[in-house]
């Protein structure tokens, strides 16, 4: 009896020990969860030896783990900030980012809004509570409802960074958690408005925008996002620890190949154009 | 009759029992002592780090605050902006008027439905009404707070007129439904002990059924309906998912109970998964968990004390 319990540990302990030499572990970014999850499945089943445990809980939670050692890949909505790089140097962490697709931000408005284009000085305002009134900017003659995604999303930051020049929200800015609760917000609520990710979009318009006032007003797509020409647009990133080698580097090499590109096209997300999805590959 | 099992060897397994069980309750008690060093260490840097109190300290949590030169002193909170700011009293006043709001809905209705249910209910009806309300305990207050945001902000907000579709009226009343089950179940347990001597002696002087319920028994009962009370407002301070939810989360200090609030937990919920380890804003975020902690301690607390108190009174200790 003895004998066969502690057979059946060694086989159990041999048996994790294999796992987990193999296992690469992705985690992060809440907007990148499923492109990561759609890439594990498919390069799994190219790769039958490979496993690979994909999860959520935020850019922040990813970077967190990177830092700990706790996992493989990071994957992350912003770049690191300053304060983390200097944590990972503590750390003896070498973080190494890679572009793996683009993300668009839509501005959200209600389908009952008569307003159609919004420019940055215009979204500034807004957001900023210098502009509390839909007729200030062509519209109704009602209040700005504006809502935003909570305050440590990476959207947010990104938002606060490329539209409002880092200045501060209004304090009327409601956060909701997460962009399907702000869509579906501004959905409901004829004077919202809201930006997001542009594959949430069920029940609310998406607003034309543009950089200038007399510049072009362009309506996020695919295809406006990949040739650049839609103006709130960011990359979504990979982060290693050090330049990846053997199984993460094929990984990744294959998430940046055309066939990985067109999984992120399948479910949405934006892909790189050819170029720079090209120039991005690990060597 | 049948041979007793109490065998010598059975002594060790009583023993071995009684240990067991032991552990169990001191792992509680263990707990949440450790939770709360936990928490306590991960705040303690905002008084004593330097790189920290740079950033942040308990007179810029609390005082007005002048943030950017010739503009006005005020208070924000902006824990992510080029000038962290971290006033702790928009989120106070928001904790503040959810949980009054809720109160306002929350008491009336539990008392009420506790005393019609221990008084005046005829038994099959009672033994409806009970477990309904303590059903309304189980729900998960994700799906409370789910409701709130999607069907009770529409409701309102069609009826009332409102500016803000999400605010503190809105997260109020869905907190309420939340803690009604909590008063509801402590006044209704304290009105049924009350004991059957006092209702008949109070009857036998000629008193009908009204005047026993709100002369005899209600005053009785006093101290259990306000730990209900309290009991109920703790758990209104701590409810995180129906504000986080339903109140808007923008932190705006003003008396409106019709503009959106932020409370603190809802705060913690939403920002401690994307904070920087070990930053002021993560040190701010702990130093609001042992906020709440504290807060709902010092409530459980002086529930708990009303509580005894009433069993004590109808044992006849306190006379």
């Amino acid at each position: 009896m003895k004998k066969l319990m502690i057979a059946m540990m060694l086989i159990l302990f041999g048996a994790a020990n294999l796992l987990s030499g193999s296992t690469i572990t992705i985690k992060g970014s809440d907007t990148l969860v499923r492109l990561g999850q759609r890439w594990a499945e498919e390069y799994m089943k190219k790769n039958s030896e490979a496993v690979i445990q994909v999860s959520g809980g935020g850019s922040g939670t990813g970077i967190a783990a990177l830092l700990n050692g706790a996992t493989d890949i990071c994957e992350a909505s912003r770049d690191m900030k300053e304060k983390e790089y200097k944590l990972a140097e503590q750390k003896g962490i070498k973080p190494y980012r890679i572009s793996v697709a683009l993300d668009g931000i839509a501005v959200f408005l209600n389908e009952s809004n008569s307003v159609k284009n919004l420019n940055f000085a215009q979204l500034k305002g807004i957001y900023t509570g210098a502009i509390t009134n839909w007729k200030e900017v062509g519209g109704n003659d009602s209040r700005i409802i504006i809502y935003s995604r909570e305050n440590n999303s990476g959207t947010y930051s990104f938002f606060k960074e490329e539209v409002l020049n880092k200045e501060d929200y209004s304090d009327y800015t409601q956060t909701l958690p997460g962009t399907a609760a702000v869509v579906n917000a501004v959905a409901k609520d004829k004077n919202g408005i809201g930006y997001g990710g542009i594959a949430w979009a069920k029940g609310v318009k998406f607003a034309a925008v543009a950089k200038k006032e007399d510049g072009k007003y362009v309506i996020p797509s695919l295809e406006t996002i990949s040739d650049g020409s839609y103006s709130i647009s960011r990359d979504l990133y990979w982060f290693f620890n050090g330049k990846p080698e053997g199984e993460l580097k094929k990984l990744v090499n294959w998430a940046l190949s055309a066939e990985g590109q067109k999984v992120a096209e399948e479910i949405d997300y934006v892909p790189l154009p050819k170029e720079r999805a090209m120039s991005s590959l690990v060597k | 009759m049948k041979e007793l099992k109490f065998k010598p060897k059975s002594r060790l397994w009583e023993f071995l029992g009684e240990k067991f069980i032991a552990v169990n309750a001191f792992v509680a008690l263990i707990a949440i002592i450790l939770i709360f060093i936990f928490i306590f260490k991960e705040a303690v840097p905002i008084l004593t780090d330097p790189e920290i109190q740079e950033e942040v300290t308990l007179e810029k949590m609390v005082f007005k605050q002048e943030f950017y030169e010739g503009r006005d002193a005020k208070w924000s909170w902006q824990p992510n902006s080029e000038v962290p700011k971290y006033s702790l009293f928009a989120l106070f006043i928001g904790t503040l008027k959810a949980a009054i709001i809720a109160m306002f809905f929350a008491v009336p209705l539990g008392i009420g439905a506790a005393i019609y249910s221990s008084e005046f209910a005829g038994k099959r009806i009672r033994e409806i009404i009970k477990p309904v309300i303590e059903l309304l305990a189980g729900i998960p207050s994700v799906v409370l707070g789910f409701f709130a945001l999607i069907i009770l902000a529409t409701f309102l907000q069609n009826l009332f007129g409102l500016t803000f579709r999400l605010n503190a009226l809105n997260a109020g009343i869905a907190l309420g439904i939340a803690i009604i089950p909590i008063i509801f179940t402590v006044a209704e347990d304290a009105m049924t002990s009350v004991p059957r001597s006092l209702r008949e002696a109070a009857t036998a002087l000629g008193a009908n059924q009204w005047q026993v319920s709100l002369t005899v028994v209600l005053p009785a009962a006093l101290p259990g309906i306000s730990a209900g009370v309290v009991l109920g407002f703790g758990r209104a301070i701590g409810e995180t998912m129906i504000v986080l939810m339903a109140s808007g989360n923008a932190a705006i200090i003003s008396a409106n109970f019709l503009d959106s609030v932020r409370t603190f937990s809802a705060t913690i919920a939403a920002e401690l998964a994307e904070v920087v380890f070990g930053s002021g804003h993560y040190s701010v975020l702990f130093f609001i968990g042992s906020l709440l902690f504290a807060f709902t301690f010092i409530i459980n607390f002086s529930g708990d004390i009303l509580l005894t108190r009433i069993k004590s009174k109808f044992q006849g200790k306190m006379n």
